[in-house]
C-alpha cells in the first residue's frame, strides 16, 4: 500500500482524512483507487486526457512528475499539493 | 404576487442566495455556499424548482457540477461531471463548465451545459451524470468555430448561452464568443451559423459567416420567434423565420453606446427588453460608460431606448454587470436586478425606474438570477 498525503482542497472527500492509504503501481492508479472509496476525487486532480492539473502537484516522496503513468513502489508515499497559486 | 423572489449569486469565491420578502423591500442573505469556489453559473430548474444545479470549480482542483434536489437546503456532487472522452482527437479538456440551462418541459431531468472550451454537454437524470453532445464538440467545422488559440474571454472561451425554444425541444440556440449564434433543428445533431448582419469590429470581413461574439440571447417569453442578442458589437433583434439581425443598438445614444453583456426581455411584454450598457470605447473599458450606471429600456422592440438610472450612483460608479448577472422576475410590475464584479446588488421592483443596492461586500458576482420563491 502506499501512503498518500491529501491536500486541504481534497479532504472534503476523504471526510477530513489527510493522510490514507491506496493500493495502486502507478501514479494513475492509485488515484484510480482513491476514486474508488471517495468518488469525484481523481477528476479534481487529473483531466480526462490524464494530464494532473496545471495546480496540482505531485510528488513520489520528493521527486515531483507530472505523468500519470509514473511507477510506485509500495514503500513510496505519494505527496498531492495544491500549487502556489491563486488570489 | 405568490411567491417571493430568490436571487441565486454565483461568485468567484462562492454562492449566496438573496431571500427576498413579500414586499421585495427586505432582503435577507443565506450563505456562502461552497466558500472559495468558483461558481460560474447556480441555476434553478423552472419544471421543479426543488433541483439546483452549480457551475463549481476552485483555483486549484478541476470543474464539477454540485446538485441539490431539495431547494438548496442539501448538496451532492455529479457522479460524472462534464468532461471530453479520453483521447479527443483536439487534446481538449473540460476547463470549466460556464452556463446551465434548464431543458425543455416535455423533458423533465435533462439539462444542458455549456463548457470552457467551447464544448456542450447533456444529462438525462437532473445533471447527475453528463455526456459530450458530439453534434457540436466533434463538428467538422468545430475548429474554425471555436479556435484552440483564441483566448475568447478572459476566462477562456466558452459556451456563453443555450436557449432551448418552449416549442420544439430539438431547436436550440448558442452563444458563443468565436463562432456567434449557432442554430440547431434537432437537438445538437447538426448546426449552424445565425449571424446574418451581425458586425465583427476586429475581423478583415466586418459581417462573416461566423466569429461574432454574442454575449448573450434570450428569447421574449411571450414570443418564441423574438430572439434579443448583447453582442460585443452591438445589441441586435432577430425574428424569425427570418436570419437577418438588425442592429436595434443604433437608437442607443451615441455617448452611451450598444456595447454590453446582459440582454433581459420582459416576461409579458415582447417590445420591452433591458441592457445594461458598458464602456466599449478605445481599449474596451468594459465599466459603466462615464462612471454613471445605468439600465436602458427599450418598449418598441429596439426603435428607442430609455434611461433609467434614478437610484444609481451620479458619478464615479465604475459597474461591470457581467452577462449572467442580470435577471428579471416574473412579478407585476416585474423586478429587475444586476450583480456587479465589485459584490454589490442592485434591484428594481418598478420595472427599472428606480434602483437601490441591496446587497454589498460580496466576492466577483458571475452570476445572478431571479427565481421564484414560497
Amino acid at each position: 500500500m502506499t501512503q498518500v498525503l491529501i491536500p486541504s482542497q481534497l479532504t472534503s472527500y476523504t471526510g477530513g482524512a489527510t493522510r490514507v492509504d491506496a493500493a495502486g503501481a502507478t501514479v494513475g492508479s492509485v488515484l484510480d483507487d482513491l476514486d474508488r472509496r471517495f468518488p469525484g476525487l481523481k477528476f479534481r486532480v487529473v483531466d480526462e486526457q490524464d494530464r494532473v492539473r496545471k495546480h496540482m502537484r505531485i510528488f513520489i516522496g520528493r521527486e515531483e512528475t507530472r505523468q500519470v503513468t509514473a511507477g510506485l513502489r509500495d514503500t513510496d508515499e505519494l505527496l498531492i499539493f495544491g500549487a502556489l497559486s491563486g488570489g | 404576487m405568490a411567491d417571493k423572489t430568490r436571487l441565486l449569486i454565483g461568485t468567484r469565491k462562492g454562492a449566496w442566495f438573496l431571500d427576498g420578502g413579500s414586499d421585495r423591500e427586505s432582503w435577507s442573505p443565506i450563505g456562502p455556499l461552497f466558500l472559495g469556489q468558483i461558481i460560474n453559473h447556480l441555476v434553478s430548474d423552472r419544471r421543479d424548482p426543488k433541483v439546483l444545479l452549480a457551475a463549481a470549480s476552485t483555483g486549484h482542483l478541476g470543474p464539477t457540477i454540485q446538485r441539490s434536489l431539495d431547494g438548496g437546503e442539501t448538496w451532492t456532487e455529479a457522479t460524472r461531471p462534464p468532461a471530453l472522452p479520453a483521447g479527443d482527437p483536439h487534446g481538449r479538456s473540460v476547463h470549466h463548465t460556464f452556463w446551465l440551462e434548464p431543458g425543455h418541459a416535455s423533458e423533465p431531468g435533462v439539462w444542458w451545459a455549456g463548457a470552457s472550451p467551447q464544448t456542450l454537454f447533456r444529462s438525462a437524470d437532473n445533471g447527475d451524470t453528463w455526456d459530450g453532445v458530439a453534434g457540436l464538440n466533434e463538428h467538422p467545422k468545430v475548429l474554425d468555430w471555436f479556435p484552440p488559440m483564441d483566448e475568447g474571454t478572459p476566462d477562456g472561451p466558452m459556451i456563453a448561452g443555450i436557449v432551448i425554444d418552449p416549442r420544439d425541444a430539438r431547436h436550440m440556440y448558442l452563444a458563443t464568443p468565436t463562432a456567434g449564434v449557432l442554430e440547431t433543428l434537432d437537438q445538437g445533431a447538426t448546426w449552424a451559423p445565425l449571424n446574418e448582419n451581425v458586425r465583427c469590429d476586429y475581423l478583415p470581413d466586418p459581417y462573416p459567416e461566423y466569429g461574432q461574439d454574442a454575449h448573450q440571447i434570450a428569447l421574449s417569453p411571450t414570443n418564441a420567434d423574438r430572439i434579443w442578442q448583447q453582442n460585443h458589437c452591438g445589441i441586435y433583434r432577430l425574428d424569425r423565420p427570418a436570419r437577418r439581425w438588425d442592429r436595434i443598438g443604433d437608437a442607443m445614444p451615441r455617448d452611451v453606446g450598444d456595447i454590453g453583456f446582459s440582454i433581459v426581455p420582459h416576461p409579458r411584454c415582447e417590445q420591452t427588453a433591458w441592457v445594461f450598457p458598458m464602456d466599449g470605447t478605445e481599449v474596451w473599458p468594459r465599466v459603466s460608460p462615464g462612471g454613471r450606471p445605468a439600465a436602458y429600456r427599450t418598449r418598441d422592440g429596439g426603435a428607442s431606448w430609455e434611461r433609467q438610472d434614478r437610484g444609481f450612483p451620479r458619478e464615479q460608479g465604475w459597474f461591470t454587470v457581467k452577462r449572467q448577472a442580470m435577471s428579471g422576475d416574473g412579478a407585476d410590475p416585474m423586478g429587475l436586478y444586476l450583480g456587479t464584479t465589485s459584490g454589490e446588488v442592485w434591484a428594481s421592483k418598478d420595472e427599472g425606474e428606480s434602483w437601490r443596492q441591496i446587497a454589498a461586500h460580496l466576492p466577483e458576482i458571475y452570476s445572478l438570477a431571479a427565481v421564484p420563491h414560497a
